[in-house]
């Protein structure tokens, strides 16, 4: 089950462990990706903490928590080849892995229906 | 994207249309509705622009001539370098200083014939600019603001070769040289990016033929803010705004082979006695090239540490495409300023090694 956040990223969830990374449209907006900077595994993260850094030639952003828990995986292939992100935002560009506190927290995150019409909006 | 897109409020260029029509990212800047990237991203116009040649629309900088018998030594009084010694053809990086000797801003200045100067200006400091003359040049001196013109910089190793193929004179000019053609352009060979190039000053008409003549050619792209942005970052340039301000003397800023030898002992020019002071007894900060030592970009504000104590201050960092890697310039404590001093950058509370280094980053490729 796939969710997303206003802020662009999304959240996949199987069990209690969830994969965040930031989307398709997200990457585009930013840009060349030139640096990712991870959580460190055992962090606790609460839900819209910032959790991540994305970098691009121009500017950094915040990548945040779309839900509560701790950080059980990054992904260390960003660190070596940032570009990831921008070829494969949505699978291979992942950037951590959570162990979920609240499986209630998924409750308020957008399908991908409700994700594509805020994109929409944006447009 | 459309003509009408442009935000209300902001300027637009006699090239807005066309930056709209190739669907550039668009965005605010010094007031005026700039391109930041086209389609390829800034990264690839970067390295196209080290690699062939890159045009940019920098429409928005202020044109102005200087007019009137004696406009070169009126310009002189206000500037620390030689203008007057300026030949025909001739053209000069210099800056407009406060009376503290402060940078209000940095200019080019040629000088087209014995009474008539064309300057440009920063985009953002025009109006400042503008008032600053007006009111210190003498009557006879006449401030002409040339609203209707475009201005665009060819730049990269293929830049001669396309500019030459439509305008042969200019394949002959060395670098910080320039001329006005016969149907009315002002070519120099000039620029901002590190890169051999010129720079095009040209009137405005319906289809500015010379414009689609220079992209026509399979070496040119258009390139926006954000690259422009990086090259210079990589080449060691000031940024006014970031590495200038009228704070900054020219002496802090590295920049004090603007000052011909004899205007450094007559130190007769706004902030001179700041100037002469700083020359005999050296400044507490100096601008100076760091070098992050891992991947991480250092953005502007970053405090610069040396074993725990802030020393320096981060003016303008980010990644540079042809480096590979992130740069960056601040200004440090002239103790550390050394090439090869290690410091440590703070960025999000962390400290991060960095290296200070000798400016450029990448080596200029000017014909002189």
């Amino acid at each position: 089950m796939r969710k997303y956040t206003k802020e662009h990223e999304w959240i996949d969830v199987a069990g209690d462990e969830a994969t965040i990374g930031i989307t398709s449209f997200a990457q585009n907006a930013l840009g060349d990706v030139v640096y990712v900077e991870l959580p460190a595994a055992g962090k606790q993260l609460n839900a819209k903490q910032e959790a991540a850094v994305v970098e691009s030639v121009k500017a950094a952003s915040d990548v945040y928590a779309p839900v509560a828990g701790t950080v059980t995986a990054t992904n260390e292939k960003l660190s070596a080849d940032p570009s990831l992100v921008n070829r494969a935002a949505e699978g291979e560009g992942w950037f951590f892995k959570l162990k979920l506190a609240n499986l209630s927290d998924l409750d308020g995150l957008m399908d991908e229906d409700s994700y594509k019409a805020h994109v929409g909006e944006l447009g | 994207m459309s003509d009408i897109d442009t935000p209300e409020g902001l300027k637009r260029t006699p090239l807005t249309a066309r930056h709209h029509s190739l669907g550039a990212k668009m965005a605010a800047f010094a007031g005026y509705d700039m391109p930041i990237q086209y389609e390829n991203g800034i990264m690839a116009e970067h390295l196209h622009t080290r690699s062939k040649a890159g045009l940019f629309d920098v429409s928005h900088m202020g044109q102005a001539y200087l007019m009137g018998h004696g406009a070169d030594e009126a310009l002189e009084a206000l500037v620390p370098g030689d203008i007057k010694g300026l030949a025909i053809g001739q053209m000069r990086y210099t800056l407009l200083l406060n009376k503290d000797g402060g940078v209000i801003d940095d200019l080019m200045v040629l000088k087209l014939a014995p009474d008539l100067l064309f300057l440009v200006v920063n985009a953002g400091r025009k109006d400042v600019d503008y008032a600053l003359l007006r009111r210190s040049l003498p009557r006879d001196i006449t401030l002409e603001v040339l609203q209707e013109r475009a201005l665009v910089a060819l730049q990269g190793p293929s830049a001669v070769k396309v500019l030459g193929a439509i305008h042969p004179q200019a394949a002959k000019l060395r670098f910080m040289t320039g001329y006005k053609s016969e149907d009315g352009m002002i070519i120099t060979r000039s620029g901002y990016t590190g890169e051999d190039g010129f720079e095009i000053s040209l009137p405005v008409d319906e289809d500015m033929a010379l414009i689609t003549q220079i992209t026509q050619h399979a070496d040119v792209q258009w390139i926006g803010l954000g690259a422009r942005d990086s090259l210079r970052l990589e080449a060691g340039l000031c940024l006014y705004g970031h590495e200038l301000d009228e704070t900054i003397s020219p002496i802090e800023a590295d920049l004090k082979w603007v000052i011909p030898k004899a205007r450094r002992e007559s130190l007769n020019f706004p902030g001179g006695a700041r100037i002469g002071r700083e020359l005999k007894e050296g400044t507490s900060r100096i601008r100076v090239g760091i070098k992050p030592q891992g991947r991480a970009p250092a953005r502007e504000q970053t405090v610069i540490q040396h074993q725990g104590r802030a020393v320096g201050v981060i003016t303008s960092g980010g990644y540079g495409p042809s480096v590979a890697g992130p740069v960056a310039i601040g200004y440090i404590e002239p103790a550390l300023a050394a090439a090869g001093t290690v410091v440590e950058l703070l960025i999000r509370n962390q400290p991060h090694p960095a290296e200070i280094v000798k400016l450029p980053f990448v080596p200029h490729t000017y014909i002189k």
